[in-house]
């Protein structure tokens, strides 16, 4: 989340699409229901099916699986053609008047320019900045409007030159300085791979000796954002095909209806008004789809245009579905980023200089503006890293042991590491909290996949699928003999069996605490993963191998090392001084060798710092455990609860915030007021914590978003951020029931990967498969393993299918009869539920049905092992196929036929 | 431990109970009220959850019965229902969600129909609450109920509902629903309050939602409720699965002032009849031993069963 869960209670207007909060995150509902009752905010729902969300909306539009990106797109036409944009925010605070690169073509035949049909990818150096200052009509460095004091000083462009065009100095000198603690990467949102002119794995792994395109420095604008290069003008031109009859077309909305739900979100800028706020809240509906990061790349263009970004009440807003999921992106649970969302090396990075010089980015904007680029601090945060890692064995004349890193080649995303098993390449899997099988896509495969393991380790409270893959239902007796995989199961400790921190959607880092020990034998997790690893170690000191240094120089200083306590790893995490630290920014101030660092602001690259996740660090400083905190003064109203746990970054409450202000720092909405810049202080004070360079004035135009190198947002967003443009474009799910209106010869997403082993089937309309199926989970249920209490199976007491009350009248089906729904590659039988709350779409002329499958049951449960249900899995039945930037498999929206069982 | 507030357990009136009940009315004591709005409910089933778990019910199996609805009604130890309706306003789908437990009415339905000494009672703060030690399992009170609440257990034959937790209540703390409900469409306090927050919401509703018909559900006919609901249309309460105009099937209304008199009369006939027999008969004697009468034939089938091994 940009935001957090308690600052929807501030909103105006709430979209919710690609997502059921009030299903699966019924708690933070609380707070869109608050701003309902308090502020009579209007809450817009937009999802496949009428779900318990749509159930307390003010508008539900049912639209078709998949089509997310014409739906926001037509919302950027609508705001755009009616001018309920947000012009000085558009102007200074986004990349709307850069100018890109003459060469760049949109995708009005599906394809953006550069594309290699035979690699299938793009080459991206179009996909850039005109280099070169200001091309507008009025060339004298003003800001666009009038009104808008963002005009800049001539010692501003002096300053700006000293540090912006010297590209070329080593990592040690790019150093900022430090001042203040700001930071936001972009982690909530799925664009952790997007914020660096340079790519990941598939982008510039594959590129041949020439350098990757870099950005300019100094970057050709357009305040008047009318030259037609601009980004503005190519955001308009790309967008106006998003006609609300195209809309109708692709997602099936009828247009009336379209246009209620675009005048009602647009509304908040009626007439250039600036005070109010609108959100944007998703989940995994958007995620999961082969244009997944593109969708939400809509939403972020759509809340830059109306100026939400930053501001409380706006935002654009994962809601994570799992207690830790934030937790696990941030410590680097992603094959592509270490923790912090630092890259991991590639074999072309051969040291650490190198891997530094193609990871940390330099500024690249208007040279009469300011960008803090505070990726520039990769260096810090990657020694400081390697210093937590490997601790004394790291020196600089080792470069920090940078070589021990592993070097990716290629992906290995969960799906493509499934995919290798069963091309019989990766040999063994450990499994600790999930359920591969289950989670599929493409259950089927995954347990092909796991048959042609040496071996496979799980961790886990209940018997469930992974491990059982063995005894899945179609498995016959003379079938299990010829598995060869040894399989390993390990007793792990329930969530209420360990301590610990919750990383939750709103990014803070809650500790919690045993509330019962492990029962048996079982073992928390760490104590497992030590026993592991020592043992591991063991085996390198006595024997040897191809290469046992990363293993014997790994630090492990903890008190019990057979079972760290979580404690030292946080405080691990935080980071601590190896040497004592001053900053001429902070006279007086020395952090002393071995205590913990206040903040990242402490971070050196120079050895003299050890920090686990330089995004947290912060959280368990000398003053103790922030982690803990259980505050609960709100001086603000506003629910920032400054003393209540801790929240990354350095404990801010809502990123960009600095996007709240008018470019002459005075808020937006003095009512709901979070930063602002003090004349008298001369800085940037607050009920939040500034997400700015703390004493960077108003007039030196320093953009927001600190992160970007251009300071500002990118509505265009270049080079290698993204796999498939740097605009978004609406591509058919990789199963569809009709081809591109938009561009029938270029139905998909060209850049999305295709698996091609003989599992990897997908369906047409042609051979029968015509109903659009989405999955989800219930309220009831907790992933797969709910399926072992009671309490929850007495919830919901059997599987089922949602299937349209037209369709169900059409084939003679009743509520409660069983039904068979099949894919391309697998069948799944449950009872049907015959519903209103899904109803036949008209898409591109024809009638179509959707259906609706919660996930959940599986071979091993309490209903399962009383033969209450067919015992398979919801995902045998969807498609291995990912998003090309995330690599999310595309659960909703697949192709599949009923039949009577 | 907390000592629990007298005056909540006063009790104002007992079934079935003949003379005058102890302790009556001697002060006016709070009035406890749940306010439920059902137009910020998510059908989550957290309140279903925290009831089932205060109240040490056993897992029961349900049902699957083509909704989100955990099982058709409320049953003798699953006191608190979401109810799920599909609906269409002005050609609009609405999914209504509303929980479904015992009403607490201010003129027990129940308790007028319990012919049993103490089995139900309703205390001064509200609650009506059932105690099954004097339970006698007639089951007048299920017909009684204007809302289908109590539930006959065929094993302990007796009848059990939602008592409003009233064990929470008298010591300070609020219902178990109440505690889990994420999104805080379920509201406890007294009466007076309850009354005047949902009709703040049902005004919102009104004019800033397009509700036109919100409304308060506190029906008057039983004396109003000590649960109440914010409904987006009160005209048409039955979309909800709740009666228009609840009322005490009339039997039962005059069972106490009509019925139960006359009842009473024919008992204290009865008594005088034999109190006239004894003095025109005079006592019952001692009767002369008789011998054992002849032992029936005894039945074919159970003798062939005894016979098998």
């Amino acid at each position: 989340m940009t935001n957090g869960w308690i600052d929807i209670k501030n909103t105006d207007m709430m979209l919710i699409m690609g997502g059921n909060p009030a299903e699966n995150h019924p708690c933070g509902f609380k707070w869109p229901v608050e701003a309902k009752k308090t502020r009579n905010a209007k809450m817009i729902v937009v999802d496949p099916r009428f779900t318990r969300t749509a159930a307390v909306a003010d508008l539900f539009l049912q639209i078709r699986a998949g089509t997310d990106i014409a739906f926001l797109g037509g919302f950027v036409n609508y705001a755009i053609q009616n001018d309920r944009i947000a012009k000085d925010y558009l102007v200074n605070y986004t990349n709307a008047a850069f100018i890109v690169k003459d060469g760049f073509k949109l995708p009005d035949d599906g394809l953006f320019s550069g594309f290699d049909a035979g690699g299938m990818t793009y080459e991206k150096s179009t996909w850039n900045y005109e280099e070169g200052g200001n091309v507008g009509p009025s060339s004298g460095g003003q800001s666009a409007t009038a009104g808008a004091s963002g005009s800049v000083s001539s010692e501003t462009t002096g300053q700006q030159k000293k540090s912006g065009d010297e590209p070329a100095r080593s990592f040690e000198q790019r150093s900022q300085p430090v001042g203040s603690q700001p930071s936001t990467p972009p982690g909530s949102s799925a664009q952790g791979g997007g914020h660096q002119a340079a790519g990941g794995p598939g982008a510039s792994g594959q590129g041949g000796p020439e350098p990757p395109p870099i950005l300019p420095p100094n970057v050709a604008y357009d305040l008047s954002l009318q030259h037609p290069r601009s980004v503005f003008q190519l955001l308009k031109q790309q967008y106006s095909r998003y006609t609300p009859e195209m809309v109708e077309r692709i997602t099936g909305i009828p247009k009336d209806q379209f246009l209620k739900a675009a005048d009602l979100f647009t509304s908040i800028r009626k007439n250039g008004d600036m005070k109010k706020a609108a959100t944007i809240i998703y989940a995994v509906g958007w995620t999961q789809h082969t244009s997944g990061t593109q969708i939400i790349r809509t939403a972020a263009i759509l809340q830059l245009l109306l100026g939400n970004v930053g501001r409380s009440g706006g935002g654009v807003n994962a809601l994570r579905g799992h207690s830790n999921i934030q937790g696990a992106t941030d410590m680097g649970g992603v094959f592509d980023i270490f923790p912090g969302y630092l890259k991991i090396p590639q074999p072309s990075d051969t040291d650490l200089a190198t891997f530094i010089k193609r990871t940390t980015p330099t500024p690249s904007k208007p040279a009469e503006w300011d960008s803090y680029n505070y990726w520039s601090n990769t260096p810090k945060f990657m020694v400081s890293f390697l210093k937590a890692l490997y601790g004394d064995s790291a020196k600089k004349e080792n470069d920090y042991n940078y070589h021990y890193l592993p070097k990716i080649d290629r992906k290995f995303s969960w799906t493509e590491m499934w995919d290798e098993m069963y091309a019989g390449k990766v040999k063994g899997l450990f499994a600790f909290g999930m359920n591969g099988v289950a989670i599929g896509p493409n259950s089927h495969k995954n347990i092909e996949a796991l048959k042609k393991a040496d071996f496979l380790v799980v961790c886990d409270i209940y018997p469930e699928e992974t491990a059982e893959f063995w005894n899945s239902p179609g498995i016959s007796k003379d079938d299990m003999k010829k598995i060869n995989t040894t399989v390993y199961r390990l007793p792990g400790a329930g969530f209420a069996e360990k301590d610990g921190t919750f990383v939750n959607s709103a990014r803070w880092l809650q500790w919690k605490y045993v509330a019962v020990p492990p029962p048996g034998n079982a073992k928390v997790d760490q104590e497992i993963l030590a026993r592991i690893f020592l043992k591991v170690r063991e085996l390198y000191q006595k024997e040897g191998g191809k290469f046992p240094d990363p293993i014997l120089n790994l630090t492990w200083p903890y008190t019990t090392p057979l079972n760290p306590s979580l404690a030292e790893i946080a405080k691990e995490i935080n980071g601590k001084a190896l040497a004592d630290l001053t900053d001429p920014a902070q006279p007086g101030i020395t952090i002393k060798a071995g205590q913990q660092v206040p903040g990242f602001a402490w971070l050196r690259d120079d050895g003299t710092t050890a920090c686990g996740n330089w995004l947290y660090s912060g959280s368990w400083t000398e003053a103790g455990p922030l982690m803990q905190r259980r505050g609960t003064d709100d001086p603000s109203g506003l629910g920032i609860y400054q003393n209540w746990a801790w929240s990354w970054p350095a404990n801010r409450r809502v990123m960009y915030n600095r996007a709240s202000c008018d470019p002459s720092g005075k808020p937006w909405d003095m009512e709901r007021r979070q930063v602002w810049w003090s004349e008298a202080q001369q800085r940037w004070v607050g009920n939040d914590v500034p997400d700015f360079k703390v004493d960077s004035k108003p007039d030196d135009h320093m953009g927001p978003f600190i992160m970007n190198p251009e300071g500002v947002g990118r509505i265009f967003a270049p080079l290698a951020a993204f796999a498939d443009g740097p605009f978004p474009e609406h591509y058919e799910p990789f199963e569809s029931p009709i081809a591109n209106p938009l561009h029938p010869e270029q139905s998909i997403n060209p850049v999305a990967t295709k698996f091609k082993s003989d599992l990897d089937k997908l369906g047409t309309p042609d051979q029968g498969f015509n109903v659009v199926c989405t999955t989800y989970r219930l309220t009831e249920h907790y992933h797969y393993w709910t399926k072992n209490n009671p309490m929850n199976v007495q919830l919901v007491p059997e599987p089922f299918i949602e299937i349209p009350a037209q369709l169900a009248d059409e084939m003679g089906i009743t509520g409660g009869e069983k039904i068979k729904v099949s894919s391309a590659r697998g069948i799944y039988v449950a009872k049907a539920m015959v519903t209103r709350r899904i109803k036949p779409m008209i898409i591109d002329g024809k009638k179509t049905y959707q259906i609706g499958i919660p996930i959940h049951w599986g071979y091993r449960g309490i209903a399962e092992d009383e033969g209450k249900t067919s015992l398979m899995t919801a995902n045998q039945l969807s498609p291995a196929a990912i998003d090309p930037n995330a690599y999310t498999p595309e659960f909703k929206g697949f192709l599949v036929k009923i039949e009577k069982a | 431990m907390k000592m629990s507030n007298p005056q909540v357990f006063q009790i104002q009136e007992i079934s079935a109970h003949p003379g005058p009940v102890p302790g009556l009315g001697t002060q006016r004591a709070v009035q406890v009220c749940k306010y439920i709005d059902v137009t910020t409910c998510i059908g989550c089933k957290a309140c279903e959850v925290a009831c089932v778990e205060w109240n040490d019910h056993p897992f029961r199996e349900t049902t699957f019965d083509d909704t989100y609805q955990t099982m058709p009604s409320t049953d003798w130890n699953y006191w608190n229902l979401i109810k799920f309706a599909e609906d269409e306003r002005d050609g609009n789908l609405m999914w209504l969600m509303r929980k479904d437990q015992c009403m607490h009415c201010e003129d027990p339905g129940c308790l007028r129909a319990c012919p049993a000494d103490g089995a139900i009672i309703k205390y001064e703060n509200g609650i009506v609450d059932f105690n099954q030690n004097n339970c006698i399992g007639c089951g007048y009170c299920i017909s009684g109920c204007p809302f289908d609440i109590p539930k006959f257990n065929q094993k302990t034959k007796k009848v059990y509902k939602c008592t409003l937790c009233s064990d929470r209540v008298g010591q300070g703390l609020e219902p178990a629903c109440i505690k889990a409900c994420p999104t805080g469409c379920l509201h406890f306090g007294t009466k007076h309050d309850m009354v005047q927050i949902a009709g703040l919401r049902a005004k919102q509703l009104q004019e800033h939602s397009g509700f036109a018909n919100a409304g308060v559900y506190d029906p008057q006919t039983i004396g109003g409720t000590h649960v109440i609901y914010v409904l987006h249309d009160i005209n048409n309460p039955e979309r909800y699965g709740l009666p228009k105009d609840p009322v005490i099937p009339p039997s039962y209304t005059y069972w106490k002032w009509l019925a139960k008199p006359a009842g009473l009369l024919m008992a204290g006939l009865g008594v005088l009849a034999v109190f006239f027999h004894r003095v025109a008969v005079g006592p019952r004697l001692p009767q002369p031993e008789q011998p054992a009468p002849v032992e029936s034939q005894p039945d074919p089938i159970e003798a062939k069963r005894k016979e098998q091994p």
